[in-house]
């Protein structure tokens, strides 16, 4: 399974005046990859995420998964929003299943299955306004990978999070990822975040959008935070990504 | 001694306060809950100034009947069968009209609050018949329709379809789009949409108007039966007032009172059993 992803150009229309958003993304992705998307704010990263969805169509270019066209959005580009966006009338399991039925037998094992692997027991017929941060965001996860999308697209989805819960969930993510195989793009503003999980991180620039550099990361899987080579990684990621920041500031001033 | 039964009655008051959390709550009641016993010395002043004023005929019967005269009537109805009919026919007729109303205002709310089409050219129509008072339109209807039950169901239906309208177009245009991102992303039908996101979603305004339908039911009633009816509470009072029997008036006064009250009941009833989901705050 392969992703390939040209945006040649997306802009907001902002009064008279077109902006420009994204400008030539050039992205390819390999089967079970791990992309981590890191930028400043406003580089439309969340942007990308979207049109990578099929949630925005309005843009020039495409994005083809398996050699196919996305023309909107569906099932095979799982989506988990920052904020969780679960129904608040539905239960926790009904949450995950939603248009599926749970009376379907196949339905009902399988969402026991990702109840258990989200570490969500005894939670199942819980109402969201019942459930933290965290337990929420990962029934969010647990609801996109119930429809075995072919890519899983997560726009800053730890963010809103305390660092434990953070830490906790980065490691259900990528133990999800291990098993599963699917294929990850994750959008974050948190350089550890971006390292601890990715093979690749996509540093992004911004107005206008575009990618900066990518960096692979071929440190080995579980990874040590507080690791030598860790902190390498972080420091090669960080000089990039000041670099990538400053870039808009000296054609601001026209040089 | 007043001081002890208010103490001991206190956390009791309170959890009833936690509990009862609703914007049309009876004021009287509450306060008089909360102030324990010491509430209730005014009315039952108020009753004994009452009746002790119209027992010694300061006042005349026909403009304020004592209280004990009015539970005397009270009593009476209920012996002769005379209020059971009375009320059953009544009731019927606002059951009728209000399922009739609020059917079509749900119905008419849902084809508006789906699509603007629809409501650019059913609301302005609507919104326009909405501010038409009953009393100018009933000598209308009683002329199409006669004096006969279906002018009355019209009458009735009239008042129960705007609040539902009104509340379920609302309801339905503040959906939350983020969730519509999401039930996009999950490939909902066109159904499933429906049923999923946008009623419950609706849900919360669907029954605070159905509640408003019940008590504008209740009152296009009153004004239906007072308009010309043979049968009916309304039609009660109207036959007591041209006797000058006002105890029976009262009575009439308090059965609209009580049985309304019921309705509004029922449907809170039903919010809490349908909107526990509801995350807001509850008031203290």
């Amino acid at each position: 399974m392969t992703v390939h992803i040209h945006v040649m150009d997306k802009s907001f229309k902002k009064g008279q005046t077109a902006v420009q958003v994204l400008r030539d993304i050039r992205l390819e992705l390999e089967d079970g990859e791990f992309i981590t998307i890191i930028g400043p704010s406003g580089c439309g990263k969340s942007t990308l995420l979207k049109i990578i969805a099929g949630l925005d169509m309005d843009y020039e270019g495409t994005v083809e998964i398996n050699g196919l066209p996305v023309t909107g959005p569906g099932t095979d580009q799982g989506f988990v929003f920052q904020e969780h966006r679960l129904f608040p009338w539905l239960t926790v399991e009904e949450n995950i299943a939603a248009n599926l039925s749970l009376k379907d037998p196949e339905t009902r094992k399988r969402v026991d299955e990702l109840i258990h692997i989200v570490r969500l027991k005894g939670f199942e017929k819980a109402y969201p306004k019942e459930l933290s941060g965290g337990m929420s965001q990962r029934v969010a996860i647990a609801r996109a990978l119930l429809r075995e999308p072919k890519i899983l697209l997560l726009d800053e989805p730890f963010g809103a999070l305390d660092a434990f819960t953070r830490k906790h969930l980065q490691d259900v993510l990528l133990e999800i990822w291990r098993k599963k195989h699917i294929t990850m793009v994750l959008v974050t503003h948190d350089l550890d975040e971006s390292i601890y999980l990715g093979n690749q991180v996509v540093i992004m620039k911004a107005k206008p959008g575009s990618i900066g550099r990518i960096i692979p990361i071929e440190l080995p899987f579980p990874r040590q935070r507080a690791h030598p080579l860790f902190q390498e990684m972080r420091r090669k990621v960080l000089k990039e990504f000041e670099t990538a920041d400053e870039l808009p500031l000296i054609e601001g001033l026209g040089i | 001694m007043a001081k002890t039964t208010m103490t001991a009655e206190q956390p009791n008051l309170q959890k009833e306060s936690v509990r009862r959390t609703d914007v049309f709550k009876d004021a009287g009641f509450k306060e008089g809950l909360k102030r324990g016993v010491s509430g209730l010395i005014l009315p039952f002043l108020l009753f004994a100034v009452w009746q002790i004023v119209g027992s010694l005929g300061f006042v005349s019967k026909t403009v304020l009947p004592t209280p004990v005269d009015i539970v005397l009537a009270f009593k009476n109805l209920i012996v002769s069968g005379e209020l059971f009919t009375h009320l059953k026919i009544s009731v019927l007729r606002a059951i009728a009209g209000f399922l009739l109303g609020a059917g079509l205002g749900l119905a008419a709310g849902i084809a508006v609050g789906f699509s603007t089409k629809t409501e650019g050219v059913l609301n302005p129509s609507l919104q326009m018949l909405r501010t038409i008072p009953h009393l100018a339109v009933a000598p209308l209807f009683i002329l199409w329709f006669g004096f006969g039950e279906v002018s009355k169901t019209l009458l009735i239906a009239k008042g129960a379809f705007f609040p539902i309208y009104v509340n379920t177009f609302l309801g339905i245009r503040e959906v939350d789009a983020k969730l519509f991102d999401v039930a996009r992303i999950l490939d909902f039908s066109k159904w499933k949409q429906i049923k999923l996101l946008i009623l419950p979603s609706a849900l919360p305004n669907i029954l605070l108007g159905i509640r408003l339908s019940l008590g504008a039911a209740w009152l296009a009633l009153v004004v239906a039966e007072l308009m010309g009816a043979t049968e009916g509470v309304g039609y009660m009072m109207m036959d007591a007032r041209q006797f000058s029997n006002t105890d029976i008036v009262f009575v009439g006064i308090i059965i609209f009172a009580v049985v309304g009250k019921l309705t509004d009941s029922f449907v809170r009833l039903l919010e809490t059993r349908l909107l526990k989901w509801q995350d807001t705050y509850s008031g203290r």
